[in-house]
């Protein structure tokens, strides 16, 4: 008999290791929803699998009598544009303040306090203030992901640029190398990898300011429709929803993963 | 004898209360190769980075051609150190190309067109040469210890440095393959007219190759206040011309004394 720390499963009992706890789950909402209709029918709490498809056919494939929009894509496409957009901004502006504080000690020492300082600001603190500043319109919900994510990403991307043996330094500047040189050909191309992870990890936070945004003050979007339909007790909706917006962060998450392996090969290895 | 490269006049270095060289005086011609043993701390690899301009002597002169050593590496002192020395997101190729990119006066380091493909003949003459030809297209990660030591010595052969530095480049490879590198340092040392400095913690390695042994250590020593008394150059040998009697003893004074076993076997017999 093997002791359990040294008993580690094949990789296809692996899988279904992991597929069980889902599994589970399911049966668990299927059972305790069924217990639920079965005494009261018009139960909004717990919907069945088929109130939910259709709930979600409706959304997805019948033009809305309102709008003649398809409601659950253009609410998809809203809040991934939103989500896009804010990331992107946030990534490049990371991307130049962390490289540069973390290469230039001269604006290491003016900008890293200023950094720190403004990471510890609640950015839903100051979304009236954005509200105020820039209206309700796109803009404000596109600046408050880029403010929520920014410093996280900088400062990430600071100490990574930091952690890049000196050695390296040295040696591109006894090839003759100049500052713009070492930043370009050194550093950014080491810092890419780094910024594909941190976004991966910020990615969570955006979506957190996202809905909240939309939730606030939207005409769409996936955090508005969830939010709307609150109102109604509308669960077959919110659900499904949920579901999705998970989805949507895992594949965006495996996309980001699978990128960095494909484009920068030598730095899921060990260091050179 | 050839032109004065580097003279040192009485040159100390003190970091806080700890004084680590003093009254370091010397002089080094061209195409002396000279190795530098002492025992740890010793201050063999400050001084060498007094070389490489990446730390400044606190008291006296170091000179490079007559005048004050620059504050900064240059391209006329190039460096190996025991690792870090490549950069791990080029392959083997681009990391000479980029060698040769640091050399023109451009924003990015980067090659194009004529001057690339000049580049590109020129890196790989110079990888045939430390024989590296077979593995162009591998990355740093891929390539064993010591094939990454001949990658770092192609960058830095190819910048043409009037001075090589060389800190412990050999301190982590195996013995045989420590004996093909110092074929190849030799052989490079003489086609290439270097100056060669090589920091070592193997007196052997130091008597073998070379033209020149410095040994460096303490000549004054205060027990109460080890770092009381800085180290200097104690021995200035010209290799090849020395007795068995005064290697042992060099030997006895860099290498840590083992510590005297019946020490050991008195605590055990006091455990119960």
């Amino acid at each position: 008999m093997k002791k359990l720390i040294n008993y580690a499963p094949s990789s296809t009992s692996t899988i279904l290791l992991g597929l069980l706890p889902f599994a589970l789950l399911l049966l668990l909402y299927v059972m305790s929803s069924e217990a639920r209709l079965a005494i009261n029918p018009n139960d909004k709490l717990l919907p069945s699998l088929g109130q939910m498809g259709d709930a979600m056919y409706r959304l997805a494939f019948e033009p809305s009598r309102r709008t003649g929009e398809l409601v659950f894509w253009q609410d998809t496409l809203s809040s991934l544009m939103r989500l896009g957009a804010g990331v992107a901004i946030a990534a490049l502006f990371g991307l130049l303040v962390g490289l540069l504080t973390g290469a230039l000690p001269i604006l290491f020492a003016s900008l890293a306090p200023l950094l720190t300082v403004v990471s510890l600001i609640p950015p839903l603190a100051i979304l009236p203030i954005l509200f105020i500043i820039i209206g309700l319109g796109e803009a404000s919900k596109i600046t408050l992901i880029a403010i929520g994510v920014a410093p996280f990403i900088a400062r990430d991307l600071q100490r990574r640029t930091q952690e890049i043996p000196s050695e390296q330094l040295v040696k591109a500047q006894t090839l003759g190398a100049s500052t713009s040189q070492i930043l370009i050909s050194v550093l950014l191309p080491q810092v890419m990898p780094k910024l594909i992870d941190a976004i991966r990890l910020s990615l969570g936070t955006g979506w957190l300011f996202l809905i909240a945004a939309e939730a606030i003050s939207s005409t769409d979007g996936l955090g508005y429709r969830i939010f709307l339909v609150r109102r109604y007790m509308s669960m077959d909706i919110i659900l499904p929803y949920v579901a999705w917006i998970t989805l949507l962060a895992f594949l965006i998450d495996y996309l980001l993963s699978t990128l960095n392996k494909r484009l920068y090969p030598w730095s899921t290895e060990g260091k050179a | 004898m050839s032109k004065v490269l580097i003279e040192a006049h009485n040159v100390g270095k003190q970091y806080g209360q700890d004084i680590i060289l003093e009254h370091v005086n010397t002089t080094v011609h061209e195409g002396e190769f000279i190795t530098l043993v002492g025992a740890s701390g010793c201050g063999k690899s400050t001084f060498l980075k007094m070389i490489l301009g990446i730390d400044q002597p606190s008291s006296g002169k170091l000179l490079l051609n007559g005048e004050s050593m620059p504050e900064e590496p240059g391209s006329d002192r190039g460096i190996v150190f025991q690792q870090y020395s490549v950069f791990p997101h080029m392959t083997v190729l681009d990391n000479v190309i980029a060698a040769k990119g640091f050399q023109k006066a451009s924003l990015t380091g980067y090659l194009f067109g004529k001057d690339k493909r000049e580049a590109k003949q020129a890196a790989t003459d110079i990888l045939t040469q430390v024989g590296l030809s077979h593995a162009l297209d591998r990355y740093p990660h891929e390539l064993s210890g010591g094939m990454k030591q001949r990658l770092a010595i192609a960058q830095a052969i190819i910048c043409k440095p009037r001075i090589l530095l060389l800190d412990e480049p050999f301190g982590a490879l195996d013995p045989g393959i420590r004996a093909d590198m110092h074929a190849l340092i030799l052989d490079l040392w003489k086609k290439h007219k270097l100056t060669i400095f090589m920091v070592t913690h193997d007196l052997k390695e130091g008597f073998y190759l070379g033209t020149r042994l410095w040994v460096f250590d303490k000549l004054r020593h205060d027990p109460q206040a080890p770092n009381a008394y800085g180290a200097s150059i104690t021995y200035d040998l010209p290799v090849g011309e020395t007795h068995d009697q005064l290697y042992q003893q060099i030997d006895d004074r860099i290498r840590p004394k083992p510590a005297p076993i019946h020490a050991f076997t008195d605590t055990m017999e006091t455990t119960p």
